[in-house]
């Protein structure tokens, strides 16, 4: 059939339908495909999420030793449980024992369930595993440092967001493990009680009670703290933590793309023969506009922009991450199920009864004082930490892995202090015991105050102090404190997990727990 | 607050409040404490009134062969209760530390979770627990004996018929 015969009204319409595809794509990329300078730019502000980068991205931020990429896996393992948590929903029931049968069926009936709740399970432990090297990363890089202030708060609530969506999916399979782990972490919460108790001032004054009457809408760990922490986890955090990931994205656009060092030019060199073109004339109107946003002077004669577009350079940099992070999480779960134990039972608890691994740690510090290790040193390490970049005013390191006054020598001798402190004190507790076992009438506020925890809290906090004035320096504090901050961390973590058993007593090996 | 004549501003420089700012600054600081009260009005939501929790008193008989110091738990429930020559007491197994349900031994109890240990009146003797089990609570109806967990009564409080 010749185009003649049909007419042109038919002809147009099938070059219509043949053109259809490539009009779909052009028009879907709002400034046509990304193939010219233009374009490309075009490309990352014509699309709602790409625009929260810039268009064009520093050669600098592009080095896989700046980043390591762990901002952006935590962000593509939030992606992963944003899916597979769409999925678990579609089975998943709310309600106390019924949801411990959901969970079974997903498990063991519902086609890829088991497989899906593995990656989520996995994704959600990558997400807090590379949210702390992410925060390590951006510490050791003095990244922090003005004018990022800010974006270091945004990320720190961002941690927090994290420890709340895997704390509050944990007890949603409504197992032993879950049960418990929820009881000991709400009454974490009621634990300021430890101290309105010992001042007999609790009838009055009680925000223990309330933090877990908020929390549990009950005083037992039931059906409405089960319906609220399934709230709190499929709705609210997730959302609270989708807007903040957005802000923090789009902060690092505003405040300059990420940290570099001063001398950044002469440590990349000049762009290697077939890179896309770096961009070398900056166009002085951008300058200027730039400048009154930054309210500082243009840079002038500071040599050329070493820019690349982020299309496709930035872009295909990122999917590469996201593509790794989908792959380590699918891996894992393919080879390792996510546990499911018995039905919760709300008068045997488990022996031991141990929290997820993250908070370990903190279970650790808990088996000294309950208010001191839920709620006192957590407490302080979060308003330390956030108060880091106001208190390092200094500006050498900048962008540099530690970067700063001391550098590496100083971050590894904190390394053998941290270390070397918590192992002490450590020991110390599980050779002897502590206070109560060699003064059995001493007060409970003696113990809260003056516990293994306190104390290496304050080894900690002299030894940087210390270091402030040896080295004159606000940075070489903070490197010390952040790197024993790292060092205790690890070591209350690894001996929670590894070295308590029932009664939460030391065993060198789970093989030595006595049968029970 | 004017700005006085010859002091010049460059654009970059923060701007005095003029007077007619004094306004809008009211009516930025009613819309804050507006939605500061809307706020604290939704947190009253969950912070529940009524305890939708099961019925805390409770009763039960305690079996006929029960020697005196040897515990005798109800099934279902938190409380460990015995009897001895000066009559019948309850003490709570809820663990003070962080609510694990202690188990009773032989010369107390012990808690499963972080190794507290507590005499046979409650006391602590060991771990982290930062006060003595509660007594709770005792009446005795015949035989019947009834148990309110709600109630707290002096350590050492024992009834008899
Ligand atoms: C859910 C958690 C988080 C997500 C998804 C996230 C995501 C990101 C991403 C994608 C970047 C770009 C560079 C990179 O990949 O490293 C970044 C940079 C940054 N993040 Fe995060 N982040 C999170 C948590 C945190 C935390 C806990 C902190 C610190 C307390 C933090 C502080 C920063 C800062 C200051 C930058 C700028 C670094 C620079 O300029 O070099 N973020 N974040
Ligand atoms: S709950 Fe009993 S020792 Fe912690």
């Amino acid at each position: 059939m010749s185009g003649a015969e049909n007419g042109p009204g038919l002809q147009q319409f099938l070059g219509n339908l043949r053109a259809a595809p490539r009009r779909f794509v052009d028009t879907m990329c709002r400034t046509g495909r990304p193939s010219t300078d233009r374009t490309r730019s075009g490309f990352v502000f014509g699309n709602v999420f790409l625009h929260l980068h810039s268009v064009r991205t520093h050669r600098w931020s592009l080095r896989w030793s700046t980043t390591a990429g762990l901002g952006l896996a935590t962000l593509g393992a939030f992606l992963i449980t944003l899916v597979t948590g769409v999925l678990l929903m579609f089975y998943y029931k709310p309600y106390p024992d019924v949801a411990y049968d959901s969970m079974k069926d997903i498990h063991f009936i519902v086609p890829t369930g088991r497989f899906v709740r593995n990656i989520h399970r996995w994704a959600a432990n990558l997400m807090v595993v590379t949210v702390i090297l992410h925060m390590a990363r951006v510490f050791y890089t003095a990244a922090y440092r003005a004018p990022r202030e800010f974006n270091w708060l945004v990320g720190m609530a961002l941690l927090v967001m994290t420890l709340g969506l895997s704390f509050t999916g944990y007890l949603l399979p409504w197992d032993q493990l879950a049960y418990w782990a929820i009881t000991i972490g709400a009454n974490i919460a009621q634990s300021p009680r430890e101290v309105t108790d010992a001042l007999n001032i609790t009838s009055v004054f009680d925000p223990g009670g309330l933090q877990r009457l908020l929390l549990l809408g009950s005083d037992t760990v039931g059906e409405e703290a089960l319906i609220r922490f399934y709230l709190l986890h499929v709705m609210l955090l997730p959302l609270v933590a989708g807007a903040l990931m957005a802000v923090h994205i789009w902060r690092i656009r505003k405040d300059g793309g990420l940290a570099k060092p001063a001398d950044v030019d002469a440590r990349l060199g000049p762009p290697p023969e077939g890179v896309y073109p770096v961009f070398t004339e900056a166009p002085a109107k951008t300058y200027h506009l730039a400048a009154i946003v930054r309210g500082r002077t243009p840079v002038v004669g500071h040599g050329p922009e070493q820019t690349v577009p982020s299309m496709p350079h930035l872009f295909y940099a990122e999917l590469a991450v996201l593509m790794l992070t989908v792959f380590v999480c699918t891996a894992l779960a393919l080879v390792s199920d996510a546990p499911l134990k018995e039905l919760a039972n709300p008068l045997v608890p488990e022996n031991p009864a141990k929290a997820p691994w993250y908070f370990l740690g903190l279970q650790e510090l808990v088996a000294f004082s309950a208010f001191m290790g839920g709620i006192g040193i957590p407490t302080i390490v979060l308003a330390g930490l956030g108060l880091i970049p106001y208190l390092d005013r200094e500006e050498a390191g900048t962008g540099v892995w530690f970067g700063g006054s001391g550098g590496w020598p100083l971050v590894r001798r904190s390394l053998v202090v941290g270390l070397a402190a918590a192992l002490l004190i450590e020991s110390i507790a599980i050779r002897f015991g502590w206070l109560r076992e060699w003064f059995p009438e001493i007060p409970q506020l003696v113990i809260t105050a003056i516990n293994p925890g306190t104390i290496l809290t304050l080894v900690y906090g002299w030894y940087s102090v210390w270091l402030v004035k040896r080295f004159q320096s606000t940075r070489a504090g903070a490197l010390g404190l952040f790197t024993c901050f790292l060092c205790g961390f690890v070591v209350l973590t690894t001996i929670g997990t590894y070295f308590r058993g029932p009664n939460w007593e030391f065993f060198w090996s789970p093989a030595d727990w006595p049968g029970h | 607050m004017t700005v006085s004549a010859g002091q010049s501003l460059s654009r970059l420089d923060p701007e005095p409040i003029p007077r007619r700012d004094v306004l809008g600054l009211f009516a930025l600081w009613s819309m804050a404490s507006a939605l500061l009260f809307a706020t604290g009005g939704m947190l009253r939501l969950p912070k529940a009134a009524v305890l939708p929790s099961p019925a805390k008193r409770f009763r039960t008989v305690l079996p006929a062969t029960l020697q005196p110091g040897e515990a005798f738990v109800p099934p279902g429930r938190a409380v460990a209760l015995f009897r001895d020559a000066e009559g019948t007491y309850a003490i709570s197994t809820v663990c003070t530390h962080l609510g694990c349900i202690v188990r009773p031994t032989a010369d107390g109890f012990e808690c499963p979770c972080h190794g507290s240990r507590f005499a046979r009146d409650g006391d602590v003797t060991r771990g982290p627990a930062p006060r003595a089990l509660s007594w709770l609570a005792v009446s005795l109806r015949g035989d019947t004996i009834v148990v309110d967990e709600e109630a707290t009564v002096p350590a050492g409080t024992k009834v008899t018929a």
